[in-house]
């Protein structure tokens, strides 16, 4: 894992703090752990198809989201989740508009805690490290776990400052430390070439399809470990979707990346493990070739065809 | 199974439908529109005129009007209103009789600058050429036939002769230097020695109350020190009154209309004109000269002469150090409102509250500015870094800084309202884009919500200034005054006197029009007044405008 820049800087305390040493450590921790954490998601049938990919048995969650109740005041939106997601791979989670799948994914990164009268049950653990520790630092959270949202936010501000944003609120003052990290996450969204000449320009003269790759640059140029994307491509055409597509195959090489989309064929196409959601409840979780092939239950199928959602 | 429906009519309009409504919405809009524009239109035609020079009339009265209308057979001045005369009751077929209203100037001799005089009095009205206006320091316009320059009652020019007009300039000319050898000897030289004593006797009072042997031999010093000063001061003193005596050394004579001679000292000369002789360009330029007086010189004559610009500087500063008070206030306040406060019940109240607030009528402001800055907050500042100056306050008295204040306190409903407006509309995605990034609320704050909601906030700066740089009552109680000796800002150390009480142009116009002991000459210049206000205040909000345009530019395309 390559270091973060604030790293360098060396003015970053906090329990998430990550260097080679700690990060070893956590993986080591959480293979030892990995068979008794994994109760499996209650819903997840047994390998009848071991032709189809690899059993979510066999996961070692880098993300383990366990017995997880989410209310809205009084309504609860999710309930009782269970769901493992691997290092380094795509997980999508699909499902029908309202089955809290958004809201799933924004409590990874404690987005929800913005809204008022919202309350939890359960946990959500990232290398094994409860996200709800109250010692925990959120902001913290939220510079190692990116997020793409369903429409494009790109600030009102230059390109450039765009890019770095997340690295100016770190304090990071170093030039030659903010030009790396604009070159290198703008290659990464497959942005330099379109906007190298052109930096110091206001981002919202961009086109949706580039404002949404640039709120990916600016997503990882602080180099998180969890890229959160939700609906990434929703308000897209086709051609910058698939543009997005592309870059997620290549994002994961690098980052764990966690999905929402509506577009099943998406979801086929980017990720590795789908998870159907439907009435905030789990219904099935598996590798996406035996989802989309041979689901176990039957709503997942009826979805799948198209036969309700 | 029902018949499908074949046709497709839609029914025909039989009567006018809700539209009468337009009308009614139109013509709230065109009452409260012609009352603007004829507000402003009196303003600007009644202020423009007064810069206007107008031609000297001379007028021959009827011979039984003659010691009834006006003691000669003759007179002369600038005619300035004509109008039905009021009171009377005209029968059907009869024209009503009609007055005019004529500027006569001569105060000193007649004892007022107006009159009346009825149509039916009137014989014959003629333009002279050669009737000269003077304006002077004392005693406003003189109007009358120039005779001669003399010096020590000899004549050195009369006004047929070719050399009467360089003559009379130079000596007008030497006249003015003079006094400007005399302001700079009282306002400088002596106001620099006052100073300094003043600042010895206020080291000798300190030193006086420790009482100490040691403290007996400085005082010593200080006295001598300041019987230096005071000798300097005696002969700078009489070098002015030298000077001052001779200003009067050259005279102009001139005749009045009845035929009286009049000797004036040309040290008493503002400046003169022909006006009958003037051709349009002169007039011209003669308009845009009297426009550029009014704005850049000092007033004369308790206010009714001369220009406003101590009221302009004072109105400017005055509104500038109050935008300077209370943009921040506000904008501090409105964000704890918005973004930090639990919205509940409690923050309800403070809204509703702080709305109501602008509600109050500003001279309760007054009282408070007065109660809490002048005489608590003043008052301790004074006791505790000027108390060798007591009992002559120096912040405990009022002055522009707490006029300032007092006017942020008035305006900060205004700008917390507006900012609060800007802050809620930057979208929800701009701020949950910013926390993703680990940004923390105040990061949030000050990088992308404070930036994306200036253009508002300026709006509401802009709504403050207005209703700040308007607003007379409060600042009667605070530091507002008719004749300030001096402005808030100038080039004696520490270069900003924010303590000094200052003339502001909202004042001004109150006191012209209820306050001079002439209302009738003052009258122009309270037009004139409004007129500059009004500019003024459209001037500073553009300023603000501009700002915020380029603001806006920035921001201009929301996301998507």
């Amino acid at each position: 894992m390559p270091e973060a820049p604030f790293n360098q800087e060396g003015n970053m305390e906090s329990v998430l703090d990550q260097n080679e040493e700690s990060s070893v450590d956590l993986q080591g921790g959480n293979r030892d752990n990995s068979t008794s954490m994994t109760e499996k998601p209650t819903e997840t049938p047994k390998s009848k198809a071991a032709d189809s990919g690899p059993s979510p048995d066999k996961i070692k969650p880098f993300i383990q989201v366990t017995n997880y109740n989410f209310f809205y005041g009084s309504s609860q939106v999710l309930f009782d989740v269970n769901l493992p997601m691997p290092e380094r791979q795509v997980t999508a989670i699909i499902g029908p508009s309202g089955c809290g799948k958004s809201t799933l994914l924004r409590n990874i990164n404690r987005m929800n805690d913005l809204m008022d009268n919202v309350r939890h049950e359960g946990d959500i653990r990232i290398m094994n490290q409860s996200i709800y520790d109250p010692e925990l630092e959120v902001t913290e959270l939220r510079k190692r776990v990116g997020m793409v949202f369903q429409k494009s936010n790109p600030f009102p501000k230059s390109i450039y400052e765009n890019v770095v944003y997340s690295l100016r609120v770190n304090g990071v003052k170093n030039k030659g430390l903010l030009d790396e990290a604009v070159e290198g996450s703008l290659k990464a969204s497959a942005l330099w070439d379109e906007v190298k000449d052109r930096l110091q320009e206001n981002a919202l003269g961009l086109s949706g399809g580039q404002m949404q790759r640039l709120c990916i640059a600016r997503a990882i140029a602080n180099k998180p470990q969890v890229l959160l994307m939700d609906e990434p491509c929703s308000a897209l055409d086709p051609l910058a979707t698939a543009k997005i597509e592309e870059l997620i195959y290549q994002l994961k090489e690098q980052y764990t990346i966690v999905i929402v989309t509506h577009n099943m064929q998406q979801a086929a196409r980017v990720s590795d493990w789908t998870s159907f959601f439907y009435l905030g409840k789990l219904i099935e979780f598996d590798n996406t070739k035996k989802i989309f092939m041979s689901p176990n239950k039957k709503q997942t199928e009826d979805y799948i065809t198209g036969r309700f959602g | 199974m029902a018949k499908l429906n074949t046709k497709f009519w839609i029914p025909k309009q039989t009567k006018i439908v809700g539209e009468q409504f337009v009308w009614l919405t139109g013509m709230g809009m065109v009452i409260g529109l012609v009352m603007i524009v004829y507000l402003l239109g009196v303003i600007l035609v009644k202020g423009v005129d007064v810069f206007w020079p107008k031609p000297v009339a001379q007028v021959t009265l009827q011979q039984d009007a003659v010691k009834k209308a006006w003691p000669a057979s003759t007179l002369i001045g600038i005619i300035s209103m004509h109008q039905d005369k009021p009171g009377q009751i005209v029968p059907v077929d009869e024209q009503p009789l009609q007055e005019k209203q004529f500027f006569v100037g001569n105060k000193e001799v007649y004892g007022f600058s107006f009159k009346y005089i009825d149509d039916k009095d009137i014989a014959e009205i003629s333009y002279p050429k050669e009737i000269i206006e003077i304006e002077r320091f004392e005693y406003g316009d003189a109007l009358g036939y120039p005779l001669r320059v003399q010096e020590e009652g000899k004549e050195i020019a009369f006004s047929d002769h070719k050399a009467f007009l360089s003559t009379l300039n130079a000596a007008i000319a030497q006249a003015h230097q003079r006094q400007a050898v005399i302001q700079k000897i009282e306002q400088k030289e002596i106001g620099g020695i006052s100073r300094k004593i003043e600042k010895l006797k206020r080291q000798q009072k300190t030193l006086e109350q420790k009482g100490s042997a040691e403290s007996v031999a400085k005082i010593q010093k200080i006295e001598l020190k300041v019987a230096e000063l005071n000798e300097s001061y005696e002969i700078l003193a009489k070098e002015a009154r030298k000077l001052r005596d001779r200003l009067d050394e050259k005279q102009l004579v001139y005749q009045l209309a009845a035929g009286r001679e009049m000797t004036l000292p040309v040290g008493q000369i503002v400046s003169y004109s022909f006006p009958n002789q003037m051709s349009f360009m002169t007039r011209v330029g003669k308009f845009f000269k009297n426009i550029w007086i009014f704005v850049s010189t000092e007033p004369r004559e308790a206010n009714t002469e001369g220009g406003v610009f101590p009221a302009i500087f004072g109105t400017f500063v005055m509104t500038v150090l109050m935008s300077i008070a209370v943009t921040p206030f506000g904008v501090v306040a409105a964000i704890y409102l918005r973004e930090y406060a639990k919205q509940g019940l409690m923050v309800r109240i403070v809204r509703i509250a702080v709305n109501n607030l602008a509600g109050v009528p500003s001279i309760v402001f007054g009282v408070f500015g007065l109660g809490f800055f002048v005489y608590f907050v003043g008052g301790s500042i004074d006791r505790l870094f000027f108390s060798d100056a007591l009992p002559t306050p120096t912040f405990g008295t009022g002055g522009v800084l707490w006029a300032s204040l007092t006017l942020a306190l008035l305006t900060v409903p205004v700008v917390i309202v507006a900012t609060e407006e800007a802050i809620a509309a930057v979208p929800r995605g701009m701020r949950e884009g910013s926390f993703a990034c680990g940004a923390s609320k105040w990061q949030t704050i000050k990088r992308i919500v404070l930036p994306a909601s200036a253009p508002g906030i300026l709006t509401g700066v802009i709504l403050a200034m207005a209703r700040g740089a308007g607003e007379v009552a409060p600042l009667m109680l605070v530091g507002v005054v008719k004749l300030a000796p001096s402005l808030p800002v100038d080039g004696i150390f520490p270069f900003f006197h924010f303590e000094r009480k200052f003339m502001h142009l909202g004042f001004h116009i109150y006191d012209l029009g209820f306050q001079s002991p002439d209302s009738e000459a003052a009258k122009p210049m309270v037009f004139a007044t409004t007129l500059l206000l009004i500019a003024l205040v459209l001037v500073l909000n553009s300023g603000a405008v501009f700002i915020r345009e380029k603001l806006r530019k920035r921001y201009a395309r929301s996301a998507f």
